[in-house]
């Protein structure tokens, strides 16, 4: 158990699992747009699209993409909420 | 006479950080060409831009109250369409209403949602409907039949939304 007195990171997980364009992006954005800034969340998804799309729209809106792993058609994406509202 | 606002955009400051915007022209009204600039309006919404839909001639179904929940698809010269059949067939009463139905069940086996879902989606994240005032006109359709949120306008004032976006699409 950490001992230290640093907040720890807020963090969300959501599962797109089956759901296609534009449904992960805009699901996760539902998200995001609540999440303070530095929070992060874990978002699942199957989409073929997604391996181009989340990093787009990470970039768009102004957030990081920390990770980004695909095992076998299923994507997991860590996504850190940047400054913007 | 009473005193119309004048749109406060019009005086509105430069935000800190600007937006982008997509502005897009919606002119079919069938259930596959309603899909399209849902999609990408839901999208760029959520990609924190701003966007905008005109709706307009046949288009304009895709906002009226009673008929965006039946749009269809066409069957006759459609070969792209979900069922191939040859024009002399595609006439055949009832066949708009199955390729219609086969449609359906694409997008809800994908679990795609309605174009009535979309437009809430939409509308949730401040998507904006432009109802053409001259499609209005020509074909009769009032304020009351639009679903709400439906903002009555003309070319200018679409351009004018238009002339700012970084993304323009005619679908």
């Amino acid at each position: 158990m950490s001992t230290d007195n640093t907040t720890e990171i807020e963090s969300v997980e959501l599962d797109c699992e089956g759901l296609l364009c534009p449904l992960p992006v805009y699901k996760a954005a539902l998200v995001l747009d609540k999440l303070e800034s530095g929070a992060r969340l874990r978002l699942i998804t199957t989409d073929p699209g997604a391996l181009q799309d989340i990093p787009a729209m990470t970039r768009q809106r102004g957030d990081t993409l920390v990770s980004a792993d695909d095992e076998g058609g299923r994507q997991l994406f860590v996504i850190e909420k940047g400054t913007r509202r | 006479m009473t005193a119309v606002p004048i749109h406060a955009e019009t005086h509105a400051e430069e935000p800190a950080e600007r937006r982008k915007r997509l502005a897009m022209v919606a002119s079919k009204g069938t259930l596959d060409q309603a899909y399209p600039p849902l999609i990408l309006a839901s999208t760029a919404v959520s990609l924190g831009w701003e966007a905008g839909i005109y709706f307009t001639f046949y288009g304009l179904d895709i906002l009226h109250a009673e008929r965006f929940d039946r749009l269809k698809v066409a069957s006759l010269a459609n070969p792209a369409g979900p069922i191939q059949l040859p024009n002399i067939l595609g006439a055949v009463p009832g066949a708009t209403a199955a390729a219609t139905k086969v449609m359906r069940k694409w997008m809800s086996d994908a679990r795609m949602p309605t174009v009535p879902e979309f437009i809430d989606m939409c509308q949730e994240l401040g998507v904006r409907f432009f109802a053409c005032a001259t499609t209005m006109g020509v074909m009769g359709v009032s304020q009351q039949d639009l679903i709400p949120g439906a903002d009555i306008a003309g070319a200018a004032a679409f351009l004018d939304y238009a002339a700012d976006a970084d993304v323009s699409l005619f679908v």
